[in-house]
Order: structure tokens, then sequence, then C-alpha cells
């Protein structure tokens, strides 16, 4: 099991050479130094916190910059923290994409975009109300009923509406990686991934 | 988006490199060809585990698109059926472009040559 932090920087393709035209998403991903190892014995869990991006030592606070001159490293603007089965990581092992390989599988953690407010056809893929002529005339991408009548007299807690979109963390899994260029920090993944770009992304190997 | 300019040109040349190795060894050039254009395209064909070069000779009416994602469309009539392909510059399927003749015509997308019969379009693209 592996992971890493990295940035989204795009999405492109790529052929393959039967000529299969395959889009794959950019990561610009590590180094990442593991900062903290977590143990059963002392912290009753198994876990690695790994940084990643560097930063000027002027740029932290005083706890933060602690965390990295316990584990003598220069601090870094992101810290996260993995649980890790018998990852047999040590404080100032580096991980990069050469640890990772073409053809793996990974998933991929990222914050969606934020969409705002934004109504049920959108949100919840409701397919509005039908119809546009027959009496209609403004409510095209209404929710339509919320409940019954009388009885229940209220409407029920969870029911779909409209409101704040996106701004989740969303994981995709499974995502193959196409190509590691290990110069340039760079893994090219299959598919989409969550995020705009220049979001962190957290990669995770099973 | 500097990361992905630099995937793109990568993509690019290994599609080149894929070409000279499906031509022993030689480079492929592939020519600077127009809208107006008659092309010979050499497309690759996998039939079973046997390849073969299959060609698809026709006017260039558009190319659209930039880097790795770059296609043209060409049109010609086959057997008084007028049939269009559209081609990603740089799919490795691609072995080569020929020019057979240069066209000369105003305008970038000739999709007017849609309504012509092969006489008319031999008039307008000359």
């Amino acid at each position: 099991m592996s992971v890493l932090l990295g940035k989204k920087m795009g999405i492109t393709s790529v052929f393959t050479p039967d000529g299969d035209y395959v889009p794959c998403t950019v990561i610009e991903a590590g180094p990442c130094p593991v900062v903290t190892v977590r143990t059963p014995e002392r912290d009753g869990y198994e876990a690695v916190q790994i940084g990643y991006e560097k930063l000027k030592k002027n740029k932290v606070s005083k706890p933060i910059a602690g965390q990295f001159a316990k584990a003598n490293l220069d601090p870094h603007r992101y810290l996260r923290e993995f649980r890790l089965p018998n990852g047999n990581y040590n404080v100032g092992d580096e991980i990069s994409v050469a640890d990772f390989a073409a053809g793996e599988r990974v998933n991929i953690t990222g914050r969606s975009k934020g969409r705002g407010f934004q109504g049920v056809v959108k949100r919840h893929n409701f397919s509005g109300v039908g119809m546009a002529t027959h009496g209609q005339h403004n409510r095209q991408r209404h929710p339509g009923s919320i409940g019954m009548s009388s009885d229940p007299s209220r409407v029920f807690k969870g029911m779909r509406m409209g409101g704040r979109m996106g701004g989740n963390n969303v994981k995709i899994r499974n995502l193959e990686i196409i190509k590691v260029i290990p110069e340039s920090n760079l893994l090219l993944v299959k598919g989409s991934i969550p995020g705009a770009p220049n979001s962190i992304v957290e990669i995770v190997r099973k | 988006m500097k990361s992905i300019d630099v995937i793109s040109a990568m993509a690019i040349s290994e599609t080149d490199e894929m070409r000279k190795e499906n031509n022993s060894g030689e480079a492929v050039v592939i020519p600077d060809f127009k809208p107006g254009d008659t092309v010979n395209v050499a497309v690759r064909v996998r039939e079973g585990n046997k390849e073969r070069i299959q060609y698809f000779r026709g006017i260039v009416i558009a190319r659209r698109g930039a880097g790795i994602s770059e296609t043209f469309r060409v049109r010609k009539i086959s057997n008084g059926v007028g049939v269009e392909r559209v081609f990603p510059l740089h799919s490795p399927s691609i072995q080569g472009i020929d020019i057979v003749n240069k066209g000369s015509v105003r305008r970038a997308k000739l999709y007017y040559l849609r309504g012509m019969t092969e006489r008319q379009m031999r008039m307008k693209v000359k």
C-alpha cells in the first residue's frame, strides 16, 4: 500500500500503440516525506503523516514547524494522515511517483468543484415537471410534489431539494495509471478526478 | 497548464516514434496540408493478427483542434456515395499522409462541398 499527495494539473489524452485514444488526468504528485509514523503501541493505530510542497520556514506557525522539525524536515504546505495497515515506512522516507507503476490501480480523493446553490434538476438529477404546455408555464425545472396531504402534514426528513452543491470530498476508485514520469513528478491517470486544476488530491494504492 | 502541454508534446513525439518503428526505422514526415488539398492517408488496419495498410484518398475539408487532439476530415465520393472520415492527426494508426494535389480555396471549412458532385468539387477546389 502506498500513498501520495499531489495536484491536479488538468486533462489531456494519449494514444496507445493500437491507436486507442485514452483520456487522462495529469497529476503532479510528491515527493512526499513521511513526517510522522503512528504505531499501535503508542497511538493505538497504524498510520503515516506525509507532507507535500515545501515552504519557507517563516511561512508556517510554530506548532506546525515543530512537527516538521521533529522529523528533521523543511515545513510543507500540506500535511495529511493516512491509515496504513502494515505500511513499513520510517520517518524521513520519501514517497514519490517512482513508487507507482503504469497499469496499477489507485483510489483518488479530492474536493469537488463548488457549484453554489443549485436546483433539483442539476443537484439530484430530477427530470423537472414534464411538460412545457398544458397549463405549465413557470415550473419546468421544479421538483413537483414534495409530500402527501393533511396526513402526515409535514415534509419527511431527507427530502431532496435545491441547495448547496459540490465542494464535497469525493473518492474515485480503481483508476488505472497510464503513465509515470518520475523526472517531472507526473502521474497520468485514466479518466477524470474530482476538483479544479491546482486542487490537492490524495492518491492511494491498495 | 504547462505540464499539460508537456504531456501533449510527449504523446505526439511518441506517435512519431511508433510511426518510425513501423516504417523500418525511417522517420515519417507529415506534410503541412490544408483544407482543399487532396490527400492519400495511409491507415494501419488490424485484421485478426495481421496488419495491413489501407489508403483513404479524398479532399481535406476541415482541420480542427490543437496539440494531441488535432483532427482532420477527408471527403471522397465512393461509388457515387459521399464518404467522410475524421482522422486524429497524431494517431499511431495513421502511418503517413501524402499530398496528391494542392488545392486553392478561400475557406477553412469546406462543408459546402457536401452538396456537390465530384465534377463540381473539382471545379471548386482546383
